[in-house]
């Protein structure tokens, strides 16, 4: 149950915030606070990847545009006027079409986003196990360089097909019902219930990947970062574990590119820049590598200034330059161990962390 | 039902391995067998091969040619973590671990081929990922305790000794619970008396009927603990028996002490 507390700590800094925004009439940054959300799912999933199994992905804004693209294309198709065609039968007999009317008083009738979330799961997931197989015994700045490769190849082809609205992006996409009653979209009045399901995300996320690396496999993960050699003598089978690892942050990107896309209600193609990806590599390396409230801390810190405009013209130079000097001065980044432990340990009094320093330095001399 | 251990007469069995590196032939058609229960060591001078032979056993080289057999396993072809999976297990003379992981975390890993949980039994914290986690824990608190490493669990490997890193190790692989214990160079680095301790624990371990194959430089050490010896030179065997034997063998002190013909 320990394990938990750091995320309960988490759900009640959510509140709070928003309590706050409402209090000081700011409640405009839960826009912002919300796709800091979504990125920070990108992130944490990331960090699994890179962080915790030590396999380095330039490609996860390309994860992201896939659940994104996927979800755009297929939502808006309009089935109006569709009715006799057998798809239409097959699709609105089971109940997975949605009508709608438009501003203009039109109808439209378009796939339920439930239907395009598993189709976005699914190519996510199937293009990072069929990428990862081949890729994923490079190492180190091969591997970089390979998946930055399949960033570029999804962001050409996102630009250059006009079924995906070429420069414009798809735009018009309908909201997700998720609860009854409780859509995502970017309505003004749906403003605090869709920050809540984005942090719900992040949270549902974090618990996720807060068991996995507390368990038989993330040890695994985690060792064959140390010594790929050792968790293979120790009978881990390392290349499925690195593809299996490397399709579960394919996934996190992929659902965060989904909400993301209805949340906007569009995407374009900059989502899907090596810009991007560079961000994500950057807000884990600036979180402390192996650590998951740091990347979520960085991704909600970095995210949100950057989506406030603070950065300004040199919005992605900002992320680059944090990347190069990460890697020149801090290669294991700013938090070592747990936030909370260090937390811990800076509130404790003087004379016992002294004595903790003396005995750690005994050991060593051992 | 299997059989019992006992009646194999050899439990691991090297026929004709073969291993070129470029036109470097380092190992010769080497071949014999490890009986089980004993303690068997691989010496030679640098370059006889020795380690080139243990990756071979343990599926890190694809040999050139010969065979392995564990039981009545065919081993070769295999990767390394299959060969793990069927009970033979090994340590590295540079070691290799989790610098950034507790050295609880570092010999528990020894207990993945002993657990199934795979990554969602992991990600939903099912009661089977849990109980097997609690009781991965459970299993390797004596072999902590016998290497005086309880007091260091949750320290990080990094800041260890070189002796308790050693040590660290030779538990990750005790964890496993193998039937047959590939050593390479374990005293590598060592003081004398860690040294002399290692000799004690190796036959300890032994006497918990575990078999033991290692390759070691430390002649007396060698000539201490083991059951029977192999010795290489150029890639080939030139001797096998009882150490009594090897230490009266001609060719062997000519090798050691240096020929004429040098």
């Amino acid at each position: 149950m320990k394990r938990y507390y750091s995320v309960l700590l988490l759900a009640a800094v959510i509140v709070i915030i928003q309590v706050l925004t409402l209090i000081t009439g700011k409640a405009y940054l839960l826009t912002q606070l919300t796709m800091s959300a979504y990125y920070i799912v990108v992130a944490v999933g990331l960090c699994m990847v890179m962080g915790y199994a030590g396999q380095i992905s330039l490609g996860q804004a390309g994860f992201f545009a896939i659940g994104g693209y996927t979800t755009a294309f297929l939502t808006t198709i309009d089935f109006s006027g569709k009715a006799e065609t057998g798809l239409y039968r097959m699709l609105d007999t089971p109940g997975l079409l949605i009508t709608k009317e438009t501003l203009y008083g039109d109808t439209i009738i378009h796939l339920t986003p439930w239907i395009s979330l598993l189709a976005a799961v699914l190519i996510a997931a199937v293009t990072a196990y069929a990428l990862g197989i081949p890729i994923l015994k490079l190492k180190g700045h091969y591997l970089a360089m390979a998946t930055m490769g399949f960033g570029i190849i999804i962001y050409r082809i996102v630009l250059g097909s006009r079924i995906f609205g070429e420069a414009d992006g798809i735009s018009n996409v309908p909201s997700f019902p998720v609860f009854p009653g409780i859509s995502v979209s970017g309505d003004f009045t749906s403003r605090i219930s869709n920050y809540y399901i984005a942090w719900l995300l992040v949270i549902l996320g974090m618990l996720l990947l807060i068991n996995l690396i507390n368990s038989r496999v993330g040890r695994a993960l985690r060792s064959l970062h140390g010594s790929e050699e050792a968790s293979d003598a120790m009978g881990v089978d390392t290349s499925r574990y690195k593809v299996i690892v490397f399709v579960i942050g394919a996934v996190f990107a992929a659902v965060a590119g989904f909400f993301m896309t209805h949340y906007n209600g569009g995407i374009g193609p900059s989502e899907a820049g090596v810009a991007k990806s560079v961000r994500y590599v950057a807000i884990v390396a600036v979180g402390g590598m192996a650590n998951l409230w740091g990347s979520l801390i960085m991704g909600l810190v970095l995210n949100f200034l950057s989506l406030r405009g603070v950065f300004g013209h040199f919005d992605d130079a900002v992320f680059g330059i944090i990347l190069v000097f990460m890697m020149m001065f801090i290669p294991d980044g700013f938090i070592h161990t747990d936030v909370i432990h260090d937390i811990k340990e800076m509130l404790r009094p003087l004379s016992m962390r002294k004595k903790k320093l003396k005995k750690k330095q005994e050991v060593s001399n051992d | 039902m299997t059989k019992p251990l006992n009646t194999f007469n050899s439990l691991l069995q090297i026929q004709k391995l073969d291993k070129f590196f470029g036109g470097l032939h380092a190992v010769n058609s080497v071949s014999f067998d490890v009986k089980p229960g004993i303690i068997k060591a691989v010496i030679g001078p640098n370059g006889a091969g020795k380690t080139t032979l243990f990756n071979m056993i343990a599926g890190y080289y694809t040999p050139g040619g010969g065979q392995v057999f564990f039981k009545d396993i065919l081993l070769t072809g295999m990767q390394p973590f299959q060969v793990a999976g069927k009970g033979v297990f090994r340590t590295f003379q540079n070691l290799k671990l989790s610098h950034r992981l507790s050295v609880m975390n570092n010999i528990l890993l020894g207990r993945h081929t002993r657990g199934q949980a795979g990554f969602l039994a992991g990600m939903l914290a099912l009661k089977k990922s849990r109980r097997e986690e609690k009781e991965a824990e459970e299993a390797v608190l004596p072999i902590l305790e016998w290497l005086n490493l309880l007091e260091l669990k949750d320290t990080e490997v990094g800041n260890l000794s070189f002796g308790n890193q050693r040590a660290v190790e030779l538990a990750r692989a005790l964890a496993a619970d193998p039937a047959m214990l590939l050593l390479d160079e374990p005293a590598a680095g060592l003081n004398m008396h860690e040294t002399e301790e290692l000799a004690q624990r190796i036959q300890e371990i032994r006497d918990q009927g575990r078999t033991i194959l290692l390759v070691e430089h430390d002649m007396s050490l060698v000539m201490e603990i083991s059951d029977e010896i192999v010795v290489l030179n150029f890639g080939q065997k030139i001797a096998e028996g009882k150490p009594k034997e090897i230490q009266d063998n001609e060719e062997v002190i000519r090798i050691y002490l240096g020929g004429d013909d040098a």
